[in-house]
């Protein structure tokens, strides 16, 4: 709780900065603020509270995943200043939106409440929405924006339908006390509807098929750091938070339920990868390959022991390589009208330090070891073996080896070809955060039992 | 000191390596890759004195994985096969300018890490990420430092790394299986399993497709003439030299001790399979006009006969395979040095531009003739001692393998004589052919070496291996028994 109100005090102050005038120091305050509320929610890690008529809940779920969003924050944040350079005037604005969203995300995973729950996704929701419109000058950011809002409020508006047929069920938007209802007395059909409602707007949130359409578009259009943040913050997110929701609200999962969840897995993970092979804009291959990650992701619905961990761990491990990926993306799209696979010719040569981590990034997310990507993948399968589901383990053996095909792509790209243009002085921020992504990638490979022990 | 050292120690020289610089690279190199062979001798030493070298640390807790590395008779020879393969295979390539070659040579250090570490390990896992992890350095060596044209040699190389990630993924798939059933992955605990005819064939399937793809065992093989021909001759080294004796090793150490059932089930149709590349190998390699593309395939021919005997399941095979297995080393190396050196010269790997080079160097001429004859496998050489086990134990399994096998062996002597005849005799070439240096003198006199020395006397060797190998037969015949 108190993480959330430091998170939005933060916010706060730095929109306050910029109306004394001290544009300069938005971006390491914030980021200082933001490493010490990370420093005081992991040190509430073993204390369980819950506030204001359960309202909020913190526990181990809740502090980890949130602690995981508070350093991709600080990645997208310290990413901030460079890419913003053009706009120095509206820095606070766009800083602010990131911490504010931020609290949204820490609203998702710690909530005890749906009308908690549906606060924090549009906090989240809207942020998003105004980033993915922010370079007003351009028409295709507009056009994305104005997509993701129309397709956005849509989903939100099915999520809030769902709240509201689980209240009319059983009568309150308690956890608890709906968890009560229904394992104590006899309870609609209509519970079950409100479920699907809620599975369907949460799906589309972290865009996997059958509600992806809206994905590849908002993604090539919104600007570079937006798509960052869309991909390896608002999906895992929205992602922790199904996980929470379908744990809560269902406690025996039926057949048919399971069902659901493995289609959806297996299209996501095929379709995603098959689109992908066809794409020549990184930005829309990214999209594409996020949706068989997502599929990977929702596949951890089906199990219920020790999901949490796994979940918490892939989760990691992809943010943590789409971070490294769109810091160098950034870097070599910038000032380009398209991010197409050609921007990269010769950047092995030009760039070695950067063309590496970029490399690593795409092998991690290509599940080739040492990288942390290989463990979430082995993992999650070693965990779906035991479900019984062995077709979902089969699809996502050969989905992985078909997305080496488009991440080696750009692997090629860079090693093989000759660069035809000079590109600037690389940033120091973006190499930086790039060197600590790759950095907490390996660390991650290399002693996943960190993670994978937090939360019990 | 326990055998961890000999990893760490290649790990810290590739990156060493790496910041030296860009002159000093290959040194530096050479010199991490010799003290490995130090430390593989010394670890050889406390084995022969009966210290355990072993190291085991708690990796995963939930799953259940060890960061385990074991070292036995068979491990220590490929352990030693690796790293003295590596110091020639880098001082093979001192007459070679590389462009970056401080990555060149860290990368090269980096994949002798990762094959030392897929034939030490003794958790699947761990095995597992061994594995594919001397895929990427491979990989990069062939894209980047590769020769033909870039848009061929791209397509050889990425349908190289795509047929193998995906064999190995199957490969992944089966170890998951049988974690789920052992809870573990160390190797003492996957062999001590009873799987169900059916479990065992899906087993050994995941692990064949793995297995004969690297290797390569017919029809999995379409990968290899290409990238042998397109990587720099050192990357072609290391793949024919030390790569597939991952294949092959891990089929011996993981696939038949874990499925003996199916092993045996399917034997005629494995040892089939096998003897079809050493025909098939063969007789392509007669028509090649490419040098590299004809020692690529009859390396084909020489592999599909070691993964024969291996199929056997007898004692017999399984000691041929892994004697010719580091015979073949040896020898691959020493056949792709010599094209190398022609190649440096004449700037041609095709052989009809070839020719007359007795007249211009007798001494490169009958260091070559040396290797070509021990790669047919002349009595008295290494290759002879490993080939002749290989087709005596196929004699024992079925007669017409071993006739149809051994008929491949004049076939060898056939392409490989012809081969010699157009490169070497003939009339003087017009093209100058410098005598060959120093350096490249002392690597085909060590190789030539190795290669006479364990012919005549291939005692140490087989001592090594085979109480190791007894261990790995005895786990089958126990399992067929049961």
């Amino acid at each position: 709780m108190n993480t959330l109100i430091a998170i939005s005090g933060l916010g706060i102050l730095s929109l306050l900065a910029e109306i004394f005038n001290a544009r300069k120091a938005i971006v390491p305050v914030t980021i200082i603020g933001l490493l010490a509320i990370l420093g005081f929610n992991i040190s509430t890690y073993n204390h369980l509270g819950a506030y204001y008529n359960n309202m909020m809940i913190t526990d181990k779920f809740s502090v980890a995943f949130s602690s995981l969003f508070i350093v991709i924050t600080i990645f997208l944040v310290a990413l901030s200043h460079e890419f913003y350079k053009d706009q120095k005037t509206k820095i606070s604005d766009y800083v602010g939106i990131k911490v504010f969203l931020l609290a949204g995300t820490v609203a998702m995973v710690s909530f005890g409440n749906l009308s908690m729950f549906f606060l924090g996704i549009e906090v989240l929701s809207i942020s998003l929405y105004i980033l993915a419109a922010s370079n007003r000058l351009n028409l295709k950011s507009n056009e994305a924006g104005m997509k993701y809002f129309l397709m956005g409020s849509f989903a939100s508006g099915i999520i809030l339908f769902g709240i509201c047929l689980i209240y009319g069920a059983t009568g309150s938007f308690d956890l608890n006390t709906i968890l009560l209802v229904i394992s104590t007395q006899a309870y609609p059909q209509w519970y079950f509807i409100g479920i699907i409602f809620l599975l369907i707007g949460m799906l589309f949130k972290i865009a996997t098929v059958p509600f992806h359409f809206w994905a590849p578009d908002v993604y090539e259009g919104s600007p570079a750091l937006t798509t960052a943040t869309m991909s390896s913050l608002a999906k895992i997110v929205a992602m922790a938070t199904l996980y929470k929701l379908v744990m809560a609200l269902l406690p025996v999962q039926m057949y048919s339920f399971q069902l659901i969840i493995v289609c959806v897995a297996i299209a996501s993970m095929v379709l995603g990868n098959i689109m992908a092979l066809r794409q020549n804009n990184v930005k829309r291959m990214f999209a594409f390959s996020g949706i068989s990650h997502a599929g990977f992701m929702v596949s951890t619905l089906l199990l219920m022991s020790n999901a949490a961990n796994t979940l918490l761990y892939y989760a990691s491990a992809y943010a943590v390589a789409g971070v490294a990926f769109f810091a160098v993306v950034m870097y070599v799209t910038k000032d380009k009208e398209n991010e197409t696979i050609d921007s990269f010719n010769g950047f092995g040569k030009s760039h070695p330090l950067l063309a590496g981590i970029l490399t690593a990034s795409l092998l991690s997310m290509a599940g080739i070891p040492i990288l942390s990507g290989f463990f979430a993948k082995f993992f999650l399968l070693n965990q779906l073996v035991h479900t019984g589901w062995l077709v979902l383990v089969i699809v996502a053996i050969i989905s992985s080896i078909i997305s080496v095909g488009y991440y080696f792509k750009i692997i090629l790209a860079m090693y093989t070809k000759d660069s035809e243009h000079t590109l600037p002085k690389v940033p120091v921020m973006y190499q930086i955060v790039a060197v600590v992504a790759l950095i907490l990638n390996i660390a991650l490979g290399l002693f996943p039992n960190v993670v994978l022990n937090l939360l019990g | 000191m326990n055998v961890s050292f000999i990893l760490i120690f290649l790990l810290f020289g590739a990156v060493a390596t790496y910041f030296a610089g860009d002159k000093l690279a290959k040194t530096v190199a050479l010199f991490f890759s010799l003290a490995s062979v130090v430390g593989s001798i010394f670890i050889l030493n406390q084995y022969n004195h009966g210290i355990n070298s072993d190291f085991i640390a708690n990796w995963i807790s939930n799953p259940n994985l060890y960061i385990a590395l074991k070292v036995d008779g068979l491990s220590l020879a490929m352990l030693l096969l690796t790293t003295v393969l590596t110091s020639i295979i880098i001082f093979s390539s001192f007459g070679n300018q590389y462009k970056n070659s401080k990555s060149f040579y860290a990368l090269v250090l980096f994949m002798s890490f990762a094959m030392v570490g897929t034939f030490l390990s003794a958790d699947a896992f761990l095995y597992y990420i061994f594995w594919e992890l001397s895929l990427i350095p491979i990989y990069f060596i062939a894209l980047v430092w590769g020769n033909g044209d870039a848009e061929e040699r791209k397509k050889a190389v990425i349908k190289f790394f795509i047929y193998t990630l995906a064999g190995s993924l199957f490969m992944l798939v089966a170890f998951i299986y049988l974690f789920q059933k052992v809870g573990s992955l160390m190797i003492g605990d996957l062999y001590t399993i009873l799987l169900t005819q059916n479990e065992q064939f899906w087993i050994f399937l995941a692990m064949f497709l793995a297995y004969a793809i690297k290797i390569p065992i017919i029809p999995f093989h379409t990968w290899q003439a290409n990238v042998y021909q397109k990587s720099p001759t050192v990357g072609t080294m290391l793949l024919s030299g030390i790569m597939l004796k991952m294949g092959l090793y891990s089929v011996i150490r993981w696939q038949l001790p874990i499925a003996p059932f199916a092993a045996k089930t399917y034997m005629t149709i494995l040892i089939a399979l096998s003897v079809a590349g050493v025909v098939y190998g063969s007789t392509v390699a007669l028509k090649q006009k490419n040098i590299k593309k004809l020692l690529a395939y009859s390396s084909l021919a020489h592999v599909g006969l070691i993964a024969a005997g291996a199929y056997t399941l007898t004692l017999d095979g399984l000691r041929g395979a892994v004697l010719q297995m580091i015979a073949h080393g040896f020898v691959v190396v020493g056949l792709f040095f010599a094209a190398e050196v022609i190649e440096r010269r004449f700037k041609t790997q095709e052989i009809s531009e070839m020719g007359g080079i007795r007249i211009q160097d007798n001494k490169f001429t009958s260091m070559f003739m040396i290797i070509m004859l021990a790669s047919v496998a002349l009595p008295g050489t290494f290759n002879f001692v490993g080939e002749f086990t290989l087709l005596y134990s196929l004699y024992s399994a079925n007669i017409w393998f071993a006739i149809i096998a051994g008929t491949t062996i004049i076939l060898g002597a056939v392409y490989m004589l012809k081969m010699f005849q157009h490169v070497m005799l003939g009339e003087a070439n017009a093209k100058v052919f410098q005598s060959i240096t120093t350096n490249e003198t002392i690597v085909f006199v060590v190789i030539i070496v190795v290669l006479l020395f364990f012919g005549l006397f291939p005692k140490p060797i087989t001592d090594l291996i085979t109480p190791a190998l007894q261990e790995i037969v005895a786990k089958i015949n126990m399992q067929l028994n049961s």
